[in-house]
């Protein structure tokens, strides 16, 4: 959609708001990755749309110096396929958050992703509520305590990627906000041709903070993240360790990867394009397992907005639109002139 | 109704009173029996013989009720003459009963006198039984005040089909067309044209087709034979005298797709449509899809909400965004109208009224979500509400729509109901030639300067009507933000402050009431006196019949039918109060009387139905009459009951 030559510079991209996130919020690094990485996609401005529905996460086309919406809760999808099916060139970028995209949004989410509707569609997940003060999310891990939950929550949490996976998302991956890998996320998002989900980690500094430091921090990072790239073994833990698939149980297990033997400990190479493998590496319990992140399924099919387009073409063959023929179409009679009546 | 030109020649002084020249049909049978069909090709057939018309189409919620039952009882009534015809009639002179189920729930509506047409191959001790007839009505005399021809069409049409070898099914499945030939004789009209139509229709399977046609060959022989001896004769209405020109058959639903797609052409604007399916209203999408050539895109949603807020992305993105729904989808869609209101994009939002609340009558009609069209969002946030009365003038209604949409970037709201979605009637087809085109607007540059001589956007920059600029994304260099955040004077920025607040709520207040809304005319009557009836939406046809009628007794009424509900013309609150009484008869509990009493002062007594049975000339006739019978403490304030002559039948909605 865009050729990569850069037209711009991040500063291009810095509107004249007030950024107004909490001190220490991890948007701002999102924010900035964002800024950072459209320079290199060569995109424009003018064809650049950012929409998102209600929450913090979704102030975010407000920071940016392109076209902005900020709609309704959960209903960002559905107004970006309107934009999109209105005028194809655009490039629409959607930002919506945990309880935006999978509470009050979950349907709009499945649906946009199952139709495949081409665009990047970034879901900050921080795990709770924050613009209404901290109640826990449908992301929440059980026994989150907040103001709704006093006692900790009882309900299970929904996995972002699976339920994309689940939905029929031709693109799954993950990052996190203050992520050095994230603009390689966002850049691959960008150049998949369909409906691209991205799962970013965000903490939360006041009401779920550093939530996901068992991973994200940056001491021992390499023992508990796995950063994906298609074609290359599944390697962590500066390659000491591996993940390898049971082929009797069908299940993923970590191995200890001796000399960099990597092959005879039988560990797989990443195929973005394998949806079985992806679907075991969104369901892969962080803990015994490390957290997978990067591209983790990328395998493009026609987009919906070229559907509705060649469905045009057929319905339209040998019409004119031709508004005087139309009104008198079907059957129809004259009055003659004199008479009064039918001719 | 047919046309306005119809309506001149209706005049008072032309128009015959008690009616001997029209005749009210009515078909009922089993939902299965393809009794809608068969109304639908009559009516053709009617209109082809430049009869005026009016139509009833009744069907049960139940797709496929269980066979023979009195919920399953389909129904279809027309109303035609030679002269202007308003409504789809009060009684029926003639019931075509395909059932003992259809018998038992027409029955009671029809003329003493009328004729009863019944096919005795259905009347088995099983179907008597399912319509809970302890005897054959046809044999123990109870139908003695009508006429009645029994005879079995079943067999006589499995008889006519048999050369095609079609199974016993599929035969009988050829019923509709043997009444339909029948209904053809007695009324002198042309076979060729339902002809032509099944062969189109069955143009994959000649034999459905032929077959089809030897039914209806057969039932119009059957009249001419049957004639010599028995109740049955032929009827010879003379045609009516109307405007020359090129006319069609039209329903609402097809109006209000022709005239958004008008409307989209004369803007120079593509028509994004956003639908989910729901009674009455997916007829509008179901047009629209076939209607691409005009640069219509039609998007099926997942939800009613996702519908509208598509509709606003195409609006956002410089599409004309439409949307419609019935009123449990119109409820749903409430919160992004709101945000269409706040960042002042145009929509179209169609309302095929049904009755409520919840669910309630998804297949009867209904005026009852006037309250939630005006008032029936969160915060103040004004909306113009346009009604179309019949079906043809939803096309004109729709054009408006686009037009007060798109020239003062707000939403609107077309209201029609479920009668006029589905009801059909003859229309003169307009010439788009004759209709002014209206181009939109797009800013395509910055429309201000700054304090240092730069040029500046403004998104929220208003022009002499308080509509901002539409300003597409793609455009180079006018990049902004817009959303559900109170907006700041001009720029469009966050603004929460208390007196930008005050000034936005007031400038879209302003705007909404700035909409040029033509001056209310007086439909017939003077413009003072001692009665005004006041309607809006389908009302119009048995208004405008009763006051007719009314005049015609020397009563000084007048008829007065509104199609801007918001704003209202700036002249009707003086015109109201020139009456000494205002009646507003409205299909239900009195909204709209109510809306008048707020913005008039004026003592509107309402006259309301909810039973889903359109009003009657009858009805309102008699409630008229009370204003002028010398006692006061009758008039106004009525609730008219349930009808037992009247579609729905309140025997098969509640057996």
């Amino acid at each position: 959609m865009n050729d990569m030559t850069p037209i711009t510079t991040l500063k291009d991209w810095e509107t004249d708001q007030e950024v107004r996130w909490c001190p220490g919020c991890g948007d701002y690094a999102i924010l900035k990755a964002v800024q950072r990485t459209l320079p290199t996609l060569g995109s424009d401005p003018a064809n650049t749309v950012f929409v998102s529905g209600i929450g913090c996460s979704s102030r975010f086309p407000y920071y940016i110096e392109s076209y902005g919406f900020h709609t309704i809760h959960g209903r960002a999808p559905a107004f970006a396929t309107g934009i999109k099916l209105a005028n194809p060139d655009l490039d629409i970028w959607l930002v919506t958050g945990d309880g935006d995209g999978l509470s009050i949004g979950g349907n709009h989410l499945m649906h946009v992703l199952r139709r495949n509707v081409n665009m990047q569609i970034m879901l900050f997940n921080n795990e709770i509520y924050g613009l209404t003060k901290g109640q826990y999310s449908p992301t929440s891990r059980e026994g989150t305590k907040s103001p709704s939950t006093p006692l900790g929550s009882v309900d299970h949490p929904a996995r972002p990627c699976a339920f994309a996976l689940g939905a029929g998302a031709r693109f799954v991956a993950r990052g996190f906000d203050v992520s050095k890998n994230l603009p390689d996320v966002l850049t691959a998002a960008h150049a998949h041709k369909g409906a691209a989900f991205v799962e970013i980690f965000q903490n939360c500094v006041v009401y779920n903070k550093d939530v996901f430091d068992d991973f994200a921090k940056p001491k021992g990072a390499e023992d508990r993240q796995l950063w994906l790239e298609n074609g290359v073994p599944m390697l962590f833990a500066g390659g000491t360790r591996g993940i390898a698939l049971d082929r009797a149980t069908l299940r993923l297990d970590v191995v200890d990867v001796v000399d960099g033997d990597w092959q005879a400990a039988g560990v797989i190479v990443h195929d973005v394009t394998n949806r079985a493998v992806a679907h075991m590496l969104v369901e892969m319990p962080f803990g015994p397992f490390p957290m997978a992140l990067g591209v983790l399924y990328d395998d493009p099919r026609p987009t919906f907005e070229e559907g509705v387009i060649a469905d045009r073409a057929r319905s339209v063959a040998g019409k004119e639109p031709n508004l005087a023929k139309l009104l008198g179409s079907g059957q129809t009679w004259t009055v003659d002139e004199r008479e009064g009546h039918p001719a | 109704m047919a046309t306005k030109a119809v309506e001149n020649t209706g005049g008072e002084a032309q128009t015959h009173d008690a009616a001997p020249e029209a005749v009210v049909v009515r078909f009922a049978g089993d939902s299965g029996d393809g009794m809608q069909l068969t109304g639908g090709q009559f009516t053709l057939s009617t209109a082809l013989a430049g009869n005026d018309l009016a139509t009833f189409p009744d069907f049960p919620a139940e797709i496929r009720a269980p066979q023979g039952t009195l919920f399953g009882v389909s129904a279809f009534q027309i109303n035609f003459g030679s002269h202007q015809i308003d409504t789809a009639g009060d009684a029926p002179d003639v019931l075509v009963a395909m059932n003992p189920a259809a018998l038992k729930v027409n029955l009671g509506a029809v003329k003493p006198g009328g004729l009863v047409i019944a096919d005795t191959g259905e009347f088995t001790k099983r179907n008597l039984e399912k319509a809970k007839y302890a005897a054959n009505p046809l044999e123990d005399g109870s139908l003695a005040k009508w006429d009645v021809l029994a005879f079995d069409i079943s067999a006589l049409t499995v008889e006519a089909v048999k050369p095609f070898g079609l199974g016993n099914k599929d035969a009988l499945r050829c019923k509709n067309m043997w009444t339909l030939g029948l209904a053809l004789w007695m009324f002198g009209r042309p076979r060729k044209p339902i002809h032509d139509w099944l062969r189109a229709k069955f143009k994959g399977k000649p034999e459905l087709a032929e077959a089809n046609i030897a039914a209806l060959d057969a039932g119009h022989a059957y009249g001419e034979t049957a004639e010599l001896s028995g109740p049955l004769h032929q009827y010879t209405l003379e045609p009516v005298p109307t405007a020359p020109g090129l006319y069609r058959t039209i329903t609402g639903a097809e109006a209000v797709s022709l005239g958004l797609v008008a409307g989209a052409q004369l803007l120079g604007l593509p028509l994004f449509f956003g639908g989910y399916p729901i009674t009455p209203a997916s007829a509008i999408l179901h047009h629209l899809v076939r209607l691409k050539e005009f640069d219509v895109t039609t998007f099926q949603a997942e939800d009613e909400i996702a519908a509208v807020c598509a509709a606003i992305g195409a609006s956002y993105a410089g599409s004309l965004g439409v949307t419609s729904s019935s009123g449990p989808g119109i409820a749903l869609k409430g919160e992004a109208m709101g945000l269409a209101i706040m960042t002042e994009l145009p929509l179209v939002i169609v309302n095929s009224q049904r009755g409520g609340p919840s669910t309630g009558l998804p297949t009867k009609t209904e005026q009852s979500d006037l309250y939630q069209a005006v008032y029936g969002r969160n915060g103040d946030a004004p909306m113009p509400v346009l009604a179309a009365r019949s079906p043809s003038d939803a096309f004109e209604v729709a054009i408006e729509a686009c037009r007060i949409a798109v020239q003062y970037m707000t939403p609107v709201m077309l209201l029609t109901d479920g009668y006029i979605a589905n009801a059909a009637e003859p229309w003169l087809v307009p010439d788009p030639a004759a209709f002014k085109p209206m181009p939109a607007q797009f800013l395509a540059e910055k429309n201000a300067t700054d304090a240092d001589g730069n040029g500046e956007l403004l998104p929220y920059k208003r022009d002499a009507k308080g509509a901002r600029p539409w300003i597409k994304p793609g455009t180079p260099g006018l990049m902004h933000r817009i959303g559900g955040i109170e907006k700041a004077i001009d720029t469009g920025h966050l603004d929460y402050s208390p007196g930008n607040h005050q000034s936005m709520t007031d400038a879209r207040r302003d705007k909404v009431l700035g909409v040029d809304v033509p001056d209310q005319e007086v439909c017939l009557g003077g413009a003072g006196g001692r009665l005004a009836v006041v309607g809006w939406g389908s009302t119009y046809g048995p208004i405008h019949q009763a006051v007719l009628r009314a005049r015609r007794h020397g009563m000084d009424v007048s008829h007065i039918h509104v199609r801007h509900i918001w704003p209202m013309p700036a002249n009707l609150g003086e015109l109201l109060r020139g009456f000494d009484k205002v009646l507003v008869p409205e299909m239900n509990t009195g909204q709209f009387k109510t809306v008048l009493r707020d913005q008039f002062l004026v003592d509107a007594q309402p006259l309301t139905k909810v039973s889903g049975q359109p009003f009657q000339i009858a009805e309102l006739e008699a409630a008229i009459a009370t204003y002028f019978d010398a006692r006061a403490e009758d008039a106004g304030g009525q609730e008219i009951e349930p009808n037992e002559q009247q579609l729905p039948s309140v025997k098969a909605v509640n057996p």
